[in-house]
């Protein structure tokens, strides 16, 4: 090996130290009994069951998973027929459809959260979980639209056509022969807009009810009033489940279906 | 590929296409022209009921020179991340994507790119964690070396770069990846056979072709910087009032909503500007 790519993967292997060393410490630390992170290190479970004894760090959980959950059913359901819509007919206009998926990507989630809350606040919506799901759905769009589309821009139209020509009807070909082939898109459509609800905090944080918060927003508000072990516990579940689903979410997008 | 319209496909398209641009409608569109709206009022109209229409939230940001300082600072903040993580993080690409191969090349791509989709406040937290006084990395460095060492990293303006580096760096790594790896590998191997240097095949092929991707993790990166409030709440403590955290507390603590949307619409101005000037690079990049 030359010393230039030697020098390389050494790089590389800092870069993921820097990555994945502050997450490791934090799930190793919650796993410590000094309540005040002193090493030497003792292992204990306590704050894994502190934590689930905390009956307001639960009801946030629970409340977290059910709106990531109706978030992810709709997004996706939404956002599949959007990019059938988009990838199937060509229209005026399209571009700029297209291009008006971009603004709740790219504008920073505190304009977008700040306006949100200013708007369902005049109409009537106010704060609280409808609200939250309204602007997850939103934020959640996008992505589902844009990995669907991918997997559809490696579909066969003539498929298609050909089903149709023996006499398949429109319904029977988004069924048998569209639906499947796009499969391993939504699934992964489904999966980043699940995570997208999930670790979603500045739009929560500004359109949740104060003591009606999901988990991230409960953390927030718990480590500006000083950390405990206990978020350190379930701030390791959390970042579990996030990777995890997004793991999940490469493989079926990228590495799944056509290979 | 995709047939023309007629007019029964019509009332399909609309069906299809309706529920999403609805609910982007009533979720951001419609919301962000509130805000536009909200930032001329004098009051909030639930509150107040002689509330009018008035410039006197535009004009505070100009005569209070503590708001354009902070976007100042807010912007100064964004170049420093940004700069940063292009530094560390090309070179990570590069390597990537020119030096590995095969299934490690997947395996160390989604390794890299795993923790930024995963949850962005627990990853700041657990630099709480690692940098507080008397934390994991001072223990280690006094561990390691002789010298007694005194960091005192957290509640700096040094650690709300690091934990904001540490958020958006795989921003830039994936972007300039996939840059990289459309470059032709012939395209290389024609250059050094023709005698180019590894310096001239950087300098001369690879950065000019993979400059889009570049950018535009760049400007990826810069954007959500400039509106952060979370990252310097939480690791800059006393030294973490940006121009985010200030619009944050108008809409969380202080309650003047019109003087939020004003400063969130100022800051949307900055970012659109940037967006605009970027967006030729940004389209060049899709493609």
């Amino acid at each position: 090996m030359s010393p230039i790519a030697l020098l390389g993967r050494i790089w590389l292997v800092l870069i993921l130290i820097f990555l994945y060393a502050p997450i490791l410490v934090m799930a190793a630390m919650s796993f410590n009994a000094s309540p005040f992170y002193q090493l030497p290190f003792e292992y204990s479970s306590k704050w894994y069951s502190d934590m689930a004894g905390n009956e307001q760090i639960v009801t946030a959980a629970i409340r977290s998973v059910l709106i990531a959950c109706a978030v992810t059913a709709i997004a996706t359901a939404v956002g599949t027929a959007a990019s059938v819509a988009l990838f199937r007919y060509e229209f005026r206009g399209k571009k700029l459809l297209q291009a008006l998926l971009f603004p709740p990507i790219a504008i920073p989630w505190l304009i977008t959260g700040t306006a949100m809350l200013v708007f369902f606040f005049t109409i009537g919506i106010g704060r609280g979980t409808p609200a939250v799901i309204i602007g997850h759905v939103a934020l959640a769009l996008p992505y589902v639209i844009v990995t669907v589309t991918a997997r559809l821009s490696s579909f066969d139209v003539t498929l298609e056509e050909a089903a149709r020509s023996m006499g398949a009807g429109a319904w029977t070909v988004l069924r048998r022969i569209t639906l499947p082939w796009i499969a391993p898109g939504i699934v992964a459509g489904a999966l980043f807009a699940f995570a997208v609800s999930f670790d979603q905090f500045v739009v929560s944080y500004f359109l949740s009810k104060p003591g009606d918060s999901t988990l991230p927003v409960l953390i927030y508000t718990a480590i500006r009033k000083g950390f405990t072990p206990e978020i350190n516990a379930i701030s390791t579940i959390i970042i579990a489940i996030s990777m995890a689903v997004m793991f999940l979410a490469a493989r079926y997008s990228k590495f799944g279906g056509d290979r | 590929m995709a047939e023309v319209i007629h007019a029964q496909d019509r009332r399909r398209l609309l069906t299809l296409l309706g529920p999403a641009y609805l609910w982007l409608t009533l979720a951001v569109f419609l919301p962000l022209s509130a805000m536009l709206f909200f930032s001329f009022l004098s009051d909030m109209p639930g509150d107040a009921p002689d509330w009018g229409v008035t410039l006197g939230n535009y004009a505070q940001f100009l005569e209070n020179p503590t708001y354009a300082t902070l976007l100042w600072k807010s912007l100064k903040l964004g170049v420093t991340v940004t700069l940063f993580c292009i530094v560390i993080g090309y070179p990570c690409a590069l390597v990537l994507a020119k030096s590995i191969k095969g299934r490690a090349r997947e395996a160390l791509f989604l390794m890299v790119i795993l923790p930024f989709w995963s949850n962005s406040l627990v990853r700041i937290f657990s630099w709480a964690i690692v940098l507080r006084g008397n934390g994991v990395l001072e223990r280690t460095l006094n561990w390691i070396l002789p010298v007694d060492i005194r960091l005192n990293l957290m509640f700096t303006t040094e650690a709300v770069v690091i934990g904001l580096v540490h958020s958006y760096l795989p921003y830039v790594i994936l972007t300039s990846y996939l840059a990289l790896q459309a470059i032709d590998d012939d395209l290389i191997d024609a250059a050094r056979s023709m005698g180019a240097s590894k310096l001239t095949i950087l300098n001369r092929l690879l950065l000019p072709l993979s400059l889009p991707g570049l950018l535009a993790g760049a400007v990826l990166v810069f954007v959500p910087v400039v509106g952060s409030f979370m990252e310097p709440r939480i690791l800059g403590g006393r030294m973490g009032t940006y121009y985010g955290t200030v619009i944050e507390d108008q809409f969380v603590a202080v309650y003047n909503w019109p003087l939020g949307a004003a400063l969130s619409f100022i800051l949307l101005a900055v970012v659109l500007v940037i967006l605009g000037a970027a967006s030729p690079v940004l389209r060049r990049a899709r493609t």
